[in-house]
């Protein structure tokens, strides 16, 4: 997983679907290559991912989009370095040495209950030995940036749930990784909640260019959110649509649902999962 | 609720629920109350003993009141007799415990965290833990003299097992999702020990040297009867060979109140270390 994908002038291979509208080259941030992985379980073997091929293209917002234990949680902890794939070869992009591949949020409340906001957000750069001053400045920035200043020096349990989330997206976006992985970070939130939260990762995603992979099964939020769609089905997990919603930004779901374009895509993504009928938004 | 009382014909009817007038003072009530009990308990079973003696339920020759104690204990004190045998049971204490229980700990860490040691040690451990430490009390002073260091090591002994045993506990109990994000950020194993694993694990070690201080004052004392010159337990044994029975309740007191004093500096210790921790919460 250290090498670093070579050449910055690496493009897009447009083979299953993934060239950028234009002819413009972008620069990959992760490459996936016939991806799989097996588990032994009791007597025999479990495929949970079988050949995946993927290229994220730098600052790009990609959602992988599927029903629970179709694999995209296994191939999430995968690309976060929590497990090994068995097949197939994995790259990241490494703008210089030292700098993460990846960094998670995770779904669950994560952050540690025996630290501050500030020592929270700090932790991962404080574990690759950064310098003083760079933590102090990334940590300040992104704790003012989902909006927790206030509250720099407070303890998890003082916090709301939604704080917690703000305080995790802050601490995996101050460790700078090549790509940023959330796994379905606001499912556990009520909705003005996950709405404030859906539109702060964005302004940030926007403001900092990062690559980000998203893990939902919510097609709404999907929608929502990614450049990309990537529709999973299984076991064995596998990619089995790409969709590109293109509509303009900042989005609005209201007024987007009304569209034939929306309701084309929902269609769409439905079929992708095996689910035929009326659109409803949680796949379980 | 029986079906005779539903069986009659009386239609379904509004239930009316009491509305309450407490806004909070029961809770503050109860808190206050709580408090006061603490420190006023133990004063209140000096006092019911006081009038059990008095009533001559019970000889008080074998058995002196609080009040006839206060004498003896202002002389002990006076002739500099307690606090010598108070301090030096202090330091056997406090050397034994130290030593112990950061052996405990980093015993019970490795345990915890590397799956081959625990696999060698946890039967070992588990089979050497409940021999009682005074029954292995002469075997210490064979090896480590009549001297200080057999009180020393008898004291860390015991400790050591309380804390192997709370430190496994506690390592192998840490929420998995912490030791995720430890490996999402790429730490060092040696750090997610310092840094996740141990900080994770600190409610049950300091519960662990919360019953490792009864623990070592209880070993400390028995130790002191069998084979010591000085020391609380001494005093107590040696008044009981001389029937100096007020002189020996003198040093039963004070064992006591070392046993509340050790609770009451876990606690300080406690709210200072794991102002995380549910019940340090406010």
């Amino acid at each position: 997983m250290k090498a670093s994908v070579t050449g910055v002038e690496t493009v897009f291979p447009d083979s299953e679907g993934t060239g950028q509208n234009g002819p413009e080259q972008v620069r990959i941030s992760m490459e996936l290559r016939g991806l799989g992985k097996k588990f032994l379980v009791g007597t025999g073997e479990f495929q949970a991912l079988q050949s995946i091929d993927l290229d994220v293209g730098v600052g790009e917002f990609v959602c992988f989009l599927g029903a629970s234990g179709c694999g995209k949680t296994t191939l999430l902890r995968i690309l976060g370095g929590l497990e090994k794939h068995t097949e197939g070869s994995l790259r990241f992009y490494q703008e210089k040495s030292g700098q993460p591949p990846t960094s998670i949020v995770f779904q669950e409340v994560s952050i540690f209950p025996w630290l501050t906001v500030w020592d929270n957000v700090a932790f991962g750069l404080r574990a690759r030995h950064a310098p003083k001053a760079l933590i102090k400045e990334r940590v300040s920035f992104y704790i003012e940036k989902v909006g927790l200043t206030p509250f720099r020096d407070h303890y998890p349990h003082q916090l709301s749930g939604g704080m917690k989330q703000r305080v995790s997206i802050a601490r995996a976006f101050a460790n700078d990784p090549e790509v940023l992985l959330l796994d379905e970070p606001f499912s556990a939130l009520d909705e003005r909640n996950k709405a404030t939260l859906q539109d702060e990762l964005l302004r940030i995603w926007e403001e900092t260019g990062k690559t980000i992979v998203f893990v939902t099964h919510s097609i709404d939020e999907a929608i929502y959110l990614a450049d990309r769609i990537l529709v999973f089905a299984g076991p064995p997990g596998h990619i089995t649509q790409i969709h590109r919603p293109d509509f303009v930004r900042p989005r609005n779901l209201t007024a987007l649902r009304a569209t034939p374009e929306y309701k084309r895509l929902v269609g769409s993504i439905l079929e992708g999962l095996g689910i035929s009928g009326e659109p409803s938004d949680a796949i379980e | 609720m029986s079906i005779q009382e539903n069986n009659s014909d009386q239609i379904g009817r509004m239930v009316e629920m009491q509305p309450s007038k407490d806004i909070g003072q029961a809770e503050r009530f109860r808190r206050r109350r709580d408090r006061f009990l603490t420190v006023v308990s133990p004063l209140i079973l000096l006092l019911i003993w006081e009038i059990v003696i008095q009533l001559g339920l019970l000889d008080s020759r074998l058995f002196p009141a609080p009040s006839m104690i206060v004498g003896t204990f202002y002389d002990l004190v006076a002739s500099g007799e307690l606090w010598r045998h108070l301090s030096i049971s202090l330091i056997r204490i406090a050397v034994g415990f130290f030593f112990g229980a950061i052996a405990g700990v980093t015993v019970g860490t490795l345990m915890g965290v590397m799956p081959v040691v625990g696999a060698v040690l946890s039967p070992i451990v588990a089979s050497v833990y409940p021999i009682p430490k005074i029954a292995i009390f002469p075997l210490i002073m064979v090896l480590f003299g009549l001297g200080e260091m057999s009180k020393f090591v008898v004291v860390a002994i015991a400790v050591f097992f309380y804390m192997v045993i709370n430190t496994v506990a506690g390592v192998s109990n840490v929420d998995r999702i912490y030791r995720d994000v430890g490996r999402s950020f790429r730490v060092s194993r040696l750090r997610s020990v310092f840094q996740i694993t141990l900080p994770a694990a600190m409610p049950m070690i300091i519960a662990g040297l919360r019953v490792s201080a009864g623990v070592s004052l209880l070993v400390l004392v028995s130790a002191e009867f069998v084979g010591a010159e000085s020391g609380i337990g001494f005093l107590v044994w040696n008044s009981w060979q001389v029937f100096d029975v007020r002189s020996m309740f003198v040093g039963i007191i004070v064992i006591g109140f070392l046993g509340w004093a050790s609770f009451t500096l876990l606690d300080a210790i406690e709210r200072v270390c794991l102002p995380w921790a549910p019940k340090n919460r406010r």
